[in-house]
């Protein structure tokens, strides 16, 4: 077994920027859940509307990129208003239904051939980043050393991936310890105990899930520009229980804790995956295939869901009286 | 409550659920292997094996789903094309082969782009692999007047409300008696229907024996969750929302088993239709029987819940399981019970749904959102509002048909759900304390 390139492989997903991509996922998500308490499941649409806002900015309304990533953000907010206006007054399980339908209808409406001129159908969009790609400040050379090594265009988005994931986790920081902040949390723990303060949860509750979506629309962006392309068919559900998995391993209200969760679980997931394909290579597991060990990735995902939430809903990091789930 | 008596329960639990799939899979895919092969790309094929592929697309979106018959050389099979439009199939011996595809298997308003083209040759005399195609364009079939299509879209809604209604009693029995959202639900009804793929399909079992040997299979599944995972979670006292991500990552770990064990393709549960004609409606026996099935179900439970003691006792722990308790009732009976039934109904609905439309590892999630819509819609944990709610959500998918694409009638169900909650979020039956 090749030892070496299982390590550098893992070694690897540690600064991708799809790592990025997750990690500005789970900090919407911690937002949304871990401050506030909000059963969001659809966040897998707030990052494809990033992304289609991105991409249907630039291609259909012929936006300078700065424009249509402000489109794609002002999408973002509507989106979240929409979803929230009706389901935040009711109990927490309608939210969770509700977000996890809004996703999958906005799925349905990018996949139908009915719009797909706009939105390409389930073929999806292409050829939209070429503002993005020109504005390439590194020059034209290899980066790194030995097999981190990495062309000008991957080293300018991991850089501006993680670049974007520091100033997000900085600016959640600062929000949650603002009065703001406190109050998401008092919502969380005692939603009647904040109202009789005289603070309007609803609108606290709305702010939330909107700023919360932000971060996450952030994500799908750099994850359309990464990929040079957008489909549907990324952005299942499966996306939204990823990053539910990494948020709860990291600790859902803190601030390093969808970082940590992220980076731990993909390399968890790499390494995992490498050791199985080895094995099956050498002849020592017969039982599996080369395909079929690319969905033990899925299997892990459910297990460590289920563990985490059984027997440390608080996450690594998580203090475990600040997360009790309430019902 | 100790992590390791919980730990352990967990451990039973996948113990059993590995033991279940590994006995089956002791006989029956062996023969699976060597009987035929199904239209997929996980399977391998040999390197002299005689293949006749092709993709059926409509204009570049693939269409899953279409059937195509295969004769020739005394070969006789039908194989179903993926989600991803492709099908193949094996055939023994060189020569010419007639592959037909089965009009009525396309989805709505989609058409051959040449009508009269329903046969195509496929020359295997020489190569190994002939590919066949069959262009898709606007349906050319001749339109139907408005009330014939409505009257055939009413029925099929009719059907799939009824199958709905059944796979939605037992969410609505566990949410009733439990308080849980079980996102795990929709890998019951795939369970039910993969293992009728097994049973019926492949060793051809008389489909009365399938229904029953499915429908302990489900009992069986309902049980080991609540025994070895829900109720350790009861005793520890774990919060309602903490049990519903639980359910969730149970239905990754088992739909992701089901994924390794059957593979990705659509399986043709049942290759035979005789059509039936009632008025402006060409429908199937199998159809027929299905909604016939459901209603004795639902009848049944009806019967059950309203005149059995064990049925009255299920209402009163729904209605309020403290005072349901104090008064003699022992509630982690009923609830067992509750999940031993929610399973073999759960399986029936993937029987019946198998039967009509086919089955993949996907099916039961594919249905789940609208089964949450059809209990949400009837008001949480009534079993007759979920009725209700079921057959308002399998009209509004159909119905939606005559106005929208095809490929957004699940996403108009979803619409409707959105909107109800809107107006009168504790469902069309439900009462208004449950909204919290």
């Amino acid at each position: 077994m090749d030892w070496a390139s299982i390590f550098v492989l893992a070694g690897k997903e540690l600064i991708s920027p799809i790592t990025a991509v997750y990690v500005l996922c789970a900090i919407g998500l911690s937002v949304h859940f871990g401050y506030t308490g909000l059963l969001n499941f659809g966040q897998a649409a707030f990052a494809a509307i990033g992304g289609y806002g991105l991409a249907i900015g630039i291609l259909t309304f012929h936006m300078p990129i700065w424009a249509a990533v402000i489109f794609g953000l002002f999408c973002s907010a509507v989106f979240a208003a929409v979803l929230g206006i009706p389901t935040l007054r009711l109990r927490a399980d309608y939210l969770a239904i509700v977000t996890i339908a809004a996703s999958e209808i906005f799925r349905y409406l990018m996949t139908t051939i009915g719009f797909a001129k706009v939105t390409g159908g389930s073929n999806g969009l292409s050829q939209f980043g070429d503002e993005f790609w020109a504005a390439n400040p590194f020059p034209d050379l290899d980066y790194g050393f030995g097999p981190f090594t990495y062309r000008n265009d991957e080293v300018y988005v991991m850089v501006i991936a993680w670049v974007l994931v520091a100033i997000c986790a900085g600016i959640v920081a600062l929000l949650m310890r603002s009065p703001w902040g406190r109050v998401l949390r008092g919502i969380r723990e005692d939603e009647d105990a904040v109202r009789s303060l005289g603070k309007n949860v609803f609108v606290y509750k709305l702010q939330a899930l909107i700023i919360g979506g932000l971060f996450a629309s952030i994500g799908g962006m750099i994850f359309v520009l990464n990929l040079s392309n957008v489909q549907p068919q990324s952005w299942g559900t499966t996306f939204t229980f990823m990053i539910w998995t990494v948020l709860l391993l990291g600790g859902a209200a803190t601030v390093l804790g969808p970082i940590v969760g992220t980076l731990i679980f993909f390399v968890l997931i790499s390494l995992t995956q490498g050791l199985l394909s080895g094995l099956v290579q050498a002849g020592v597991l017969t039982f599996l295939s080369d395909p079929q060990v690319g969905q033990i990735r899925f299997i892990l995902i459910g297990l460590s869901l289920m563990l985490l939430v059984i027997f440390r809903p608080q996450g690594i990091f998580g203090n475990k009286k600040e997360l009790q789930f309430n019902v | 409550m100790s992590q390791a008596k919980t730990l352990r329960s967990l451990g039973k639990l996948f113990a059993t659920l590995g033991l279940l799939l590994a006995v089956l899979f002791g006989s029956a895919p062996a023969m699976a292997a060597d009987a035929s092969p199904s239209p997929s790309p996980s399977v391998s094929y040999g390197k002299d094996a005689l293949l006749i592929r092709g993709t059926i697309k409509n204009d570049k979106t693939p269409v899953e789903g279409v059937k195509l018959h295969v004769t020739g050389n005394g070969f006789d099979q039908t194989v179903a094309t993926a989600a991803d439009g492709t099908f193949t199939v094996e055939v023994p011996k060189k020569g010419q082969y007639d592959v037909e595809v089965l009009v009525d298997s396309l989805p709505k308003g989609v058409g051959l782009r040449n009508p009269d083209v329903t046969h195509r040759t496929a020359d295997l005399t020489i190569v190994n692999i002939a590919a066949v195609l069959f262009p898709l364009g606007k349906d050319t079939r001749v339109v139907q007047p408005f009330g014939e299509q409505l009257m055939i879209r009413l029925f099929a809604g009719l059907n799939l409300g009824l199958l709905l209604a059944v796979a939605a009693i037992g969410i609505s029995l566990i949410f009733g008696t439990t308080g849980l959202n079980n996102f795990a639900h929709g890998e019951m009804l795939t369970i039910g229907a993969l293992f009728t793929y097994v049973f019926f399909a492949q060793m051809g079992l008389p489909i009365i024996l399938v229904a029953l040997i499915v429908m302990a299979l489900g009992a069986f599944t309902g049980y080991a969750q609540d025994a070895f995972l829900w109720k350790p979670l009861r005793k520890r006292r774990s919060g309602l929302n903490q049990m519903m991500i639980v359910s969730i990552g149970f239905s990754i770990v088992i739909r992701y088993v089901l994924l390794i064990f059957f593979g990705g393709e659509t399986k043709v549960v049942n290759g035979t239709f005789e059509n039936v004609t009632l008025g402006p409606i060409v429908t199937t026996v199998s159809s027929l029987t299905s909604m016939a099935v459901c209603v004795v179900t639902l009848i049944g439970v009806a019967l059950f819940l309203t005149r059995t003691r064990i049925g009255k006792a299920t209402r009163a722990v729904s209605d309020n399981s403290p005072l349901a308790a104090s008064t003699g009732i022992d509630v982690e009976r009923i609830i067992r019970i509750v999940w031993i039934v929610a399973g073999a109904l759960t399986a029936l609905a993937g029987l019946l749904y198998g039967m009509q439309f086919q089955a993949s590892w996907l099916t039961g999630f594919q249905i789940l959102l609208l089964l949450f819509a059809a209990v949400t819609l009837g008001g949480l944990g009534t079993a007759l509002g979920a009725t209700v709610g079921a057959l308002i959500i399998g009209f509004v998918v159909e119905l939606s048909a005559l106005v929208l694409p095809l490929d957004l009638k699940y996403a108009a169900s979803l619409v409707i759900l959105v909107l109800v909650l809107l107006v009168r979020p504790q469902g069309v039956l439900g009462k208004k304390q449950r909204i919290g």
